[in-house]
Order: C-alpha cells, then sequence, then structure tokens
C-alpha cells in the first residue's frame, strides 16, 4: 500500500514540478521536502497537489478519504512536510476509513 | 451541456432550481435526505444528509466520475426554527448549524476540489434577509446563515485563484414549507421593512442565480445580493 501511495505522490510532485520547475522536486524520493521548510512548494501549490493526491488515492483504494488536516498549514507538524510524512498520514487516513 | 450540483431539491426552491435549470438544458444533479416525488430529464438525484462529510465528499466524486466535471453549485438546502432566543434549545441551534452552516462548508469543500481541478467553477450559497435585517424570533437561523455569508465573502478570495466565483443570494420571504410556521402578521411586518413591499417568488431567486453563473460573471465574488432592497 505505503509503495502505491508513494507512487501517486511521487506521480503528483512530478506533474505540479513541470510548472514549477524546483530543483528539490526532482527524483522523488520519502525525504524530498513538500510544505514548510526552506524549501518547497507555496501554499497555493500545496493545495493543487493534495487535492490531485486525495483523488488519485479515492480511485486507487476505492476509498472515501479528505485529506483535510489541522495541522496542514503549520510547517513543524504539517502532514505533508515531506513525501514519507504524506504517506503515512495517508496510510491513516485509509485506515480510518476501513 | 454544464454540470450542476443544487443541495435540498426535494421541494421548494431547490426543487424549483432543478426544474429551472433543467428546463434550460442543463444537467442537475440533486439531493435531499429522502427521496424526490418528481422525475426530470438531466436530472439524478443522491439521498443524504449535506452534513455528513463521508457521504458529501461520497457523492461528489461520483458526480466526478460520472460527470467528469461540476461547473455550478448551487448550496440551497436549509431549515429553519422560529423561537424566542431565551428559549431555544442548543440541539435546535445545532440541527439549524448543521445543515445550513456545515452543510454548505462541505459542499464548497468538496466541489471546490473538483472545481479547483479544472480551474473553474460558479458556487451561490443562500443567505437571508433575516441576517441583516436582525429579525427577532430567527436567532439561530439568521446566525446561520450570517456565516454562511462570511464564509461566502471569505472563500471567495481563496478560491479566486483557481477561478471559482462564489457568491450568495439573500432571499425575502418565499411562501415555501421554511416559513410555514410563522404567523402573517410577522411576515407583514418583514415584508414592511423591505424597500419593494412583496413576497418573494422563486423567480427573483433565479434571476439572481442565472446572472452569478453566467461565464461572462467572472469578475463578480464575494457578493451576497438581497432581494427586496434589504441590504
Amino acid at each position: 500500500m505505503k509503495e502505491k501511495i508513494f507512487e501517486i505522490i511521487s506521480a503528483a510532485i512530478e506533474e505540479l514540478n513541470e510548472e514549477l520547475e524546483y530543483e528539490e522536486l526532482e527524483n522523488v524520493t520519502v525525504d524530498t521536502p513538500i510544505f514548510g521548510g526552506e524549501t518547497g512548494i507555496d501554499s497555493l501549490s500545496l493545495v493543487s497537489l493534495v487535492v490531485e493526491v486525495e483523488g488519485n488515492v479515492n480511485d486507487a483504494f476505492d476509498a472515501n478519504v479528505t485529506l483535510a488536516d489541522e495541522k496542514a498549514m503549520s510547517s513543524r507538524n504539517s502532514p505533508y512536510r515531506n513525501v514519507g510524512s504524506f504517506v503515512d498520514f495517508i496510510v491513516a487516513k485509509l485506515g480510518d476509513d476501513a | 451541456m454544464p454540470t450542476m450540483v443544487i443541495t435540498g431539491t426535494r421541494k421548494g426552491i431547490g426543487r424549483y432550481l432543478a426544474e429551472h435549470y433543467v428546463a434550460k438544458g442543463y444537467k442537475v444533479v440533486g439531493c435531499s435526505r429522502s427521496p424526490v416525488d418528481f422525475e426530470l430529464e438531466r436530472y439524478q438525484h443522491y439521498e443524504l444528509d449535506v452534513a455528513d462529510e463521508k457521504a458529501v465528499g461520497k457523492m461528489v466524486r461520483s458526480v466526478m466520475r460520472e460527470h467528469g466535471q461540476i461547473d455550478i453549485l448551487l448550496n440551497n438546502a436549509g431549515i429553519a426554527s422560529m423561537n424566542h432566543f431565551l428559549l431555544t434549545p442548543l440541539s435546535t441551534v445545532e440541527r439549524i448549524f448543521q445543515t445550513n452552516f456545515f452543510g454548505t462548508f462541505l459542499f464548497c469543500r468538496e466541489v471546490g476540489k473538483a472545481m479547483a481541478k479544472k480551474k473553474y467553477g460558479r458556487i451561490v450559497n443562500f443567505a437571508t434577509v433575516a441576517a441583516p435585517l436582525k429579525l427577532e424570533g430567527e436567532a439561530a437561523y439568521a446566525a446561520s446563515k450570517a456565516a454562511v455569508a462570511n464564509l461566502t465573502q471569505l472563500i471567495a478570495k481563496e478560491l479566486a485563484e483557481f477561478n471559482i466565483t462564489v457568491n450568495a443570494v439573500g432571499p425575502t420571504p418565499v411562501a415555501t414549507d421554511l416559513i410555514r410556521g410563522v404567523s402573517d402578521d410577522k411576515i407583514d411586518d418583514l415584508i414592511n421593512t423591505q424597500s419593494i413591499k412583496r413576497m418573494g417568488e422563486y423567480r427573483d431567486i433565479s434571476n439572481v442565480t442565472d446572472f452569478l453563473i453566467q461565464p461572462e460573471s467572472d469578475f463578480v465574488t464575494g457578493q451576497v445580493i438581497y432581494l427586496g432592497g434589504v441590504s
């Protein structure tokens, strides 16, 4: 499951980066920073990314999860701070949905 | 033709709007807690509680799978309850906020995500003249709709970058079940506070929604348009 989620996030980041062209978003790994640190994307790009990933996760797992989170905009605790934390966040959400 | 989602289509203004836009050729997807007793061409119905987060997400995803897009959202579903503030149970306030505010919030969020992906959308929420008129006996209802008006103006800013406009229409009393329990005297008093002193009609509402949802209205957002000259 984690691999599939990683693939979905990775593909969405690659698509987003076709516009952004950020060097740190090339060759996505679990450590790739997404939001809140020195590097990473702005809040508008984050919203687009999360919306894209949410739709694809729901399609892939025939699920009904909403990737909304109180800490979304927190630089320290955001589940979107890097690819690894985003994967874990989705795994937990899918667990709640099951 | 554009695809439109309208909440609360079982009766009253919602049903009228479903018929109005089906007649104009739109594909209309409606919803209500219980089934509808009408059938329309190009109309599809979902049974759900608009305050049920899971159900709303599921419906929007299902509409997207079938139609590929949602161009327009009319957040019509609403309930009211008339009572003196000092005699209003908290459970009534919760029920009113659930449908009027949480329901509007959830549909704006879920349909907003679908619209953001397509970089196009028109959202019209439903306010009421009871809020600006500070109508006595309508504390819970007016407060829930004041929250809707503020949500409308605020998310209009956040969604502008996605080419989504968010506006609201604020009807005066219209002869529907919503005001069934309100006395004629009370309605007359209310109508006398309007600049134009008559009951609202269904067409008054669709006249405003027609304008707000047209593609040419892409420079109109964050507006709450009250009917009857109330401001």
